[in-house]
């Protein structure tokens, strides 16, 4: 399979990428700093001989215009796109959010706006080839609103709602669209975060994740506990949510 | 507050900083962490405040010669994550101790050794260079042939003279993804010596289980195992089936592991190898990390934690100290259900590096108020053999018993005050062992 993945240097993304490399799926890397992408594409040639073709290209979630040509760049590197996976995305506690109206601004826009347009441009590039994969990492977070990631929360539920409505209508023309909902990962992104119970690590996110693409589901949680934290989570009655801290 | 805590689950206050970039990471950091597999307080702070600079994020190869074998990696790479890939293409750590759960940069530190220690030494003997964050935030190269003090004293340092940052090391080729085993029920502790001895001289793997509960003539009866890779001829085309992890669901309560339950484990178990000898193919992983298919598993010994007695007693003491030593085990009370007995080879480079030319005997224990008089005994004992302890796993051992123990500690100490003379690098170990303050 030839894979781009956005976000792949670090974290979830970087056990995706390191993970697709080993199974021998060439990777194309996306990112916004060059040699955090260097030294990744370093690591993805080691661990397979067909890597030696893998290859990156610069792009911020933050700068819409560095998406096409990213895309395009990723295009020519692999010749031709089989997935595109996206794991990109800010990260803030609420607290920082809540007293920075310019960090509101552009978590939402990265996580929101910005994340579904780099989607439209996949989903066209792929559509255009017959379909293939559009992995996207939404967050359990966006299920319910919830007191610590109101804003956050907020942003990866417009995000899920997208992906559906996505698979809804594309799936019969061979796009899968799969919307993953990670718990709690312990990655730089959530360091300085107290783990909560059933925290999970990025390798096993990542292998639960690509077996969700080769299964061609529209929507996992991973790790799979979460499932049924977020069942009951998206049940509980309005007077019970506004009562916990949770 | 919060706390850290090694994989015997006794605490210390404190909190870890984790970050992809390791040279971010460790500026102005204490102490490098990276699984915490440690057994007791190695990967601990010395004081609340300091920085724990937590490696396990930065997981990247920086190069790999399939020519050579010779791979570059940060320090936090896991085993588990190298032999994932690097086993289905036929490559394999040289040395790989009982567990996968560990950083290379943690593998270097503890200087870890395995089941084929008598013929291909430790990890340190197969690394090449490292790259290491000084004290004073300078950050250096360092091979055998260049900064060579620093460099072996890195090899078992227990992460006192400087942060790993990457590890240069050489793989090896196997020849297949089996393992050829043989597994044999001996009956006491100088049938088994016997045997372990003479495991070594044909198998390049060897360890055994004993029970070390049972007392009177079959004290010290146990499973031996040997092994190697087993050749392409005779291994199966198809490469061994991965199973399933299992996860200990919740910590068990503290009566569990008592002298009776041990007792009986310790018993079914050894009657569970029916037959006196098996020699069979097996898979590699439960192999090499037979514990590690049963995750967190030291939740077993419930919220009091648990402690690992790891020792070697000299060839030079010969047989009768490691009767000797059985004995005094089983008269202490020491009762555990993970006894585990080894032979090493000769010692290695490493400025404090554990193994040494003798009989390896590792034991699990909870954590009583006995602890300390169990250790204390073990270690009056070991002292009188020429014996030593492995930092990695201990916790209870005292500062003066250590010294008379290891006549290797002031050269260490010498390195200490050349490279961190203020000793900005430190552990709730080395707070306890060697005097830093916390």
């Amino acid at each position: 399979m030839k894979v781009v993945v956005f976000g792949g240097t670090a974290g979830i993304g970087r056990a995706v990428a390191q993970q697709l490399a080993e199974r021998g799926d060439v990777v194309c890397l996306l990112g916004r700093d060059a040699l955090a992408l260097t030294k990744s594409v370093a690591d993805l040639t080691a661990r397979h001989p067909s890597q030696a073709s893998a290859s990156m290209a610069v792009c911020d979630l933050e700068k819409p215009e560095t998406f096409a040509p990213a895309l395009d760049a990723a295009d020519a590197a692999l010749g031709g796109l089989d997935a595109v996976i996206v794991t990109a995305a800010m990260f803030a506690t609420q607290d920082a959010l809540e007293s920075d109206v310019e960090l509101t601004r552009r978590l939402t826009t990265a996580n929101y706006a910005n994340t579904v347009t780099f989607c439209e441009h996949a989903r066209k590039r792929l559509l255009a080839r017959g379909g293939g994969w559009l992995t996207v990492v939404s967050s359990v977070a966006g299920d319910r609103g919830r007191k610590p990631v109101a804003i956050y929360g907020s942003s990866k539920a417009g995000l899920s709602t997208y992906l559906e409505a996505l698979d809804h209508k594309f799936r019969e023309k061979g796009l899968w669209v799969l919307c993953v909902k990670p718990g709690f990962v312990k990655t730089g992104m959530t360091a300085g975060l107290k783990p909560p119970p059933f925290a999970g690590e990025a390798d096993q996110v990542a292998r639960d994740i690509l077996r969700a693409m080769d299964r061609k589901k529209p929507l996992i949680y991973t790790p799979a506990i979460w499932a049924l934290v977020m069942l009951i989570i998206r049940n509980l009655p309005r007077a019970v949510m506004r009562k916990i801290g949770f | 507050m919060s706390t850290l805590a090694g994989w015997g689950r006794l605490p210390e206050p404190g909190t870890e900083v984790l970050d992809e970039d390791l040279e971010r990471l460790t500026e102005d950091a204490a102490l490098s962490r990276g699984l915490g597999r440690s057994y007791g307080d190695s990967s601990l702070p010395a004081s609340a405040t300091d920085k724990v600079a937590a490696t396990r994020l930065a997981s990247r190869i920086i190069s790999f010669d399939p020519a050579t074998g010779v791979m570059r990696a940060e320090a936090g790479l896991s085993l588990v994550n190298l032999v994932r890939w690097m086993l289905p293409r036929g490559w394999f750590p040289p040395v790989v101790p009982g567990t996968k759960y560990v950083t290379l940069g943690g593998m270097v530190a503890s200087d870890i050794h395995g089941k084929n220690h008598h013929v291909e030494g430790c990890f340190g003997a197969h690394v090449r260079a490292l790259r290491v964050r000084l004290a004073d935030n300078t950050i250096v190269e360092c091979t055998p042939a260049q900064h060579a003090d620093l460099f072996y004293g890195c090899i078992g340092g227990m992460g006192l003279l400087g942060h790993i940052l990457e590890v240069e090391f050489v793989l090896h080729r196997i020849p297949s993804q089996w393992i050829r085993m043989e597994r044999e029920r001996v009956h006491d502790i100088d049938a088994f010596l016997a045997s372990l001895t003479r495991a070594a001289g044909t198998w390049p793997m060897t360890m055994g289980w004993i029970d070390c509960v049972h007392r009177g003539a079959s004290m010290g009866r146990g499973v031996l195992m040997a092994g190697r890779w087993a050749t392409a001829a005779e291994a199966p085309q198809t490469p061994p089936r991965a199973k399933a992890d299992k996860v200990v669901p919740v910590e068990f309560p503290n009566w569990a592991v008592n002298p009776l339950t041990v007792g009986l484990f310790n018993t079914a178990y050894y009657w569970s190898h029916l037959r006196r000898v098996v020699s069979k193919l097996v898979s590699p992983e439960p192999f090499f990390f037979p514990l590690d298919s049963l995750l967190e598993w030291n939740k077993g010994y419930g919220s009091r934690g648990f402690t690992q007695y790891q020792c070697v007693v000299p060839r030079a003491a010969g047989a009768p100290a490691v009767r000797e030593f059985m004995d005094r085990l089983t008269k202490l009370g020491g009762a555990s259900p993970l006894c585990v007995i080894k032979d090493c080879g000769p010692e290695g480079k490493g400025t404090l590096s554990f193994p040494l030319e003798g009989t390896s005997i590792a034991v699990d224990m909870p954590v009583t108020p006995d602890t300390q008089r169990i250790v204390d005994g073990l270690n009056e004992f070991l002292i009188s053999t020429g014996g030593r302890i492995y930092l990695t796993k201990d916790r209870f051992t005292r500062p003066d018993h250590f010294r008379a123990m290891e006549p290797r500690l002031p050269a260490f100490e010498a390195l200490r005050e050349k490279w961190d003379p203020a000793r900005r690098l430190r552990s709730a170990q080395s707070r306890r062992l060697f005097g830093d303050k916390s």
